[in-house]
């Protein structure tokens, strides 16, 4: 079973939860998809047995078979490939712009003169290893990339189907938190009592109906702010599966990197109960 | 003018908290969303839409299956999954490439635009605001975040405004760096934890990768001020000058609630906080 981690709003808890559920559970792969900010290997601390580059696929032109015929930029979709003609007896040039491409293979396949090859671009890292009797493996985005759902996709690649898998998701609602969400069998939607967090769940809740994923709600710090998270769950017939109020201490093992089941590990049951709640519902 | 823009990298840490502080403080100025996946900042602002327009973008392969003569190519070229074994198109995940329908044999897919979002001019108490919204598990939010930079640039230059002030995303990625992309500064906002850190460091790179000057604001200071400490060394290290802490304070979260900035309504240690802020980024 793949259950992701997910919000729209950033900084509601995702990881918490996803760090803490994998702690209470056993038989666990934890995979981090928020490959631009990484987060969960902080509380884990996983032993890296394995870093793998992972590539996009991006073109190159031998410019000795290339006439400057302009098909690649003809179908180019993204504007990656600017094509300068022929001129004052100076041959034609292909230029590219490697940070448009999406690596569909357009150009290579259907350029005439077969100038164009694909060549690997590294965009960042998987990394892999254990912590404890957790699996782990997360994508760490080069600084500058901006293409983070190739490097999620590869991530997912090494989902073991043997394990119970919980995917910690980036914060928003587009392309990279479809990409991770995407394979999941149960979503966590994690959210805070506030204006901000009811507004993006809301947002959330649609990406999700739009990819027919079951999902419920915890609702993190849920002491503070108001009840309006609470209203529209019960009104759209969501369950909320575990509440968390906002308590310093439990803020406090979260910013030194400490898993809040392992200073109140009176949360392991907690955690434990709402994978059954999440279990018994997909049965 | 002065384009500042509000950034991360790690989600809630308080960019649209302060920014829509920044409204409130700053004179003759355009307030710009740019986190257009899971925009909040309006929950403040209170905007009444002057003009609303589809925000084009890309495109998405539609099959006729009346034409289609179950050959099975595109699903053999498709690098996106989009294509599913019995030859039906995902439209979330297609990414628009197009590869599809030119190399269909029998013209069986075409290639449909796709609305994208919607982009929004508004009035408010604080001036023109410019915002957006993503349609649901929709793409190209980069292009989005970068209609929502031109128009409030325009409305700067046309009424000869002093700052373009942008609520970013979250991340490092995408979205981020068309939120960055020539502003003349970047305020970094991050939270005294280690993934607060951590993430802080991420996007300073990518600020100094793309040649944006950074400062940062350590926003709720007072839950760790070990790590808070820890910070502020990171940023004498990098050159990143450190232009403000706010405390943790309920009364953020309660004018939060009532809908009201926190420099209008939370306590006043919190207001002169954020005040002191914008004095020192605004010169």
């Amino acid at each position: 079973m793949i259950i992701s981690v997910a919000s729209g709003k950033g900084g509601t808890g995702k990881t918490t939860i996803a760090v803490n559920l994998a702690l209470s559970l056993s038989n666990i792969q934890l995979l981090d998809c928020d490959v631009e900010e990484p987060n969960a290997h902080i509380f884990l601390k996983p032993k890296i047995k394995e870093k793998i580059p992972a590539f996009i696929p991006i073109p190159e032109v031998d410019e000795t078979k290339c006439n400057a015929c302009g098909k690649c930029r003809e179908v180019c979709a993204y504007h990656a490939i600017a094509v300068i003609p022929p001129a004052d007896g100076e041959k034609g040039k292909v230029l590219i712009f490697p940070h448009l491409c999406h690596g569909c293979g357009a150009c290579s396949l259907l350029c005439p003169q077969k100038a164009i090859k694909e060549v690997n671009k590294e965009i960042g890292l998987v990394e892999s290893g254990d912590s404890g009797d957790i699996k782990f493996v997360h994508g760490r985005l080069n600084v500058g990339e901006i293409m983070a759902p190739p490097l999620i996709r590869q991530v997912q690649e090494r989902i073991d189907p043997s394990r119970t898998v919980i995917i910690d998701a980036p914060p928003g609602t587009s392309c990279p938190v479809i990409a991770a969400v995407k394979k999941s069998d149960y979503c966590i939607l994690v959210t805070e009592p506030t204006p901000f967090g009811l507004n993006d769940l809301i947002l959330a809740v649609e990406v999700l109906k739009k990819l027919n994923i079951p999902f419920g709600v915890v609702v993190n710090r849920s002491d503070i702010g108001d009840d309006k998270v609470d209203n529209y769950c019960r009104d759209n017939g969501i369950p909320i599966l575990m509440r968390i109020p906002f308590d310093r201490e439990i803020a406090l093992l979260y910013s030194r990197g400490i898993p809040m089941v392992q200073g109140k590990p009176e949360y392991k049951e907690k955690f434990r109960a709402m994978f059954n709640i999440i279990r018994k519902g997909r049965s | 003018m002065k384009q500042i823009v509000v950034i991360s990298g790690k989600g809630g840490t308080g960019k649209s908290v302060l920014t829509a502080s920044f409204a409130a403080l700053a004179k003759n100025k355009v307030m710009a969303d740019c986190d257009v996946d899971a925009a909040d900042l309006h929950l403040l602002l209170h905007p009444s839409v002057k003009e609303r327009h589809e925000f084009k973008s890309g495109k998405t392969a539609k099959l006729d299956k009346k034409l289609c003569n179950r050959c099975g190519k595109c699903a053999v070229i498709c690098r996106f999954d989009a294509i599913h074994d019995d030859l039906s198109i995902d439209p979330v995940s297609c990414e628009g490439c197009g590869l599809c329908s030119l190399i269909c044999p029998v013209g069986a897919i075409t290639m449909k635009e796709n609305i994208a979002g919607e982009w929004f001019v508004s009035d408010t108490k604080y001036g023109p605001f410019v915002h957006a919204k993503l349609g649901i598990a929709e793409e190209n939010s980069g292009k989005l975040v970068a209609k929502v930079r031109q128009v409030s640039k325009e409305i700067a230059e046309k009424k000869g405004l002093n700052f373009v002030i942008i609520d970013g995303p979250p991340g490092i990625g995408c979205p981020v760096i068309a939120s960055i992309a020539g502003v003349d500064r970047a305020l970094i906002v991050t939270e005294p934890t280690l993934s607060g850190l951590h993430d802080a460091k991420r996007v300073a790179e990518v600020c100094a990768h793309f040649k944006v000057p950074a400062r940062l604001v350590i926003n709720k200071y007072d839950l760790n001020e070990d790590i808070s400490g820890e910070i502020g060394l990171y940023c004498a290290d990098n050159n990143i000058e450190l232009v403000g802490k706010i405390p943790f304070d309920r009364s953020v979260v309660e004018a939060l609630v009532r809908g009201r900035t926190a420099v209008e309504d939370a306590s006043e240690k919190v207001r002169s906080a954020i005040k002191d802020i914008w004095q020192k980024i605004s010169i």
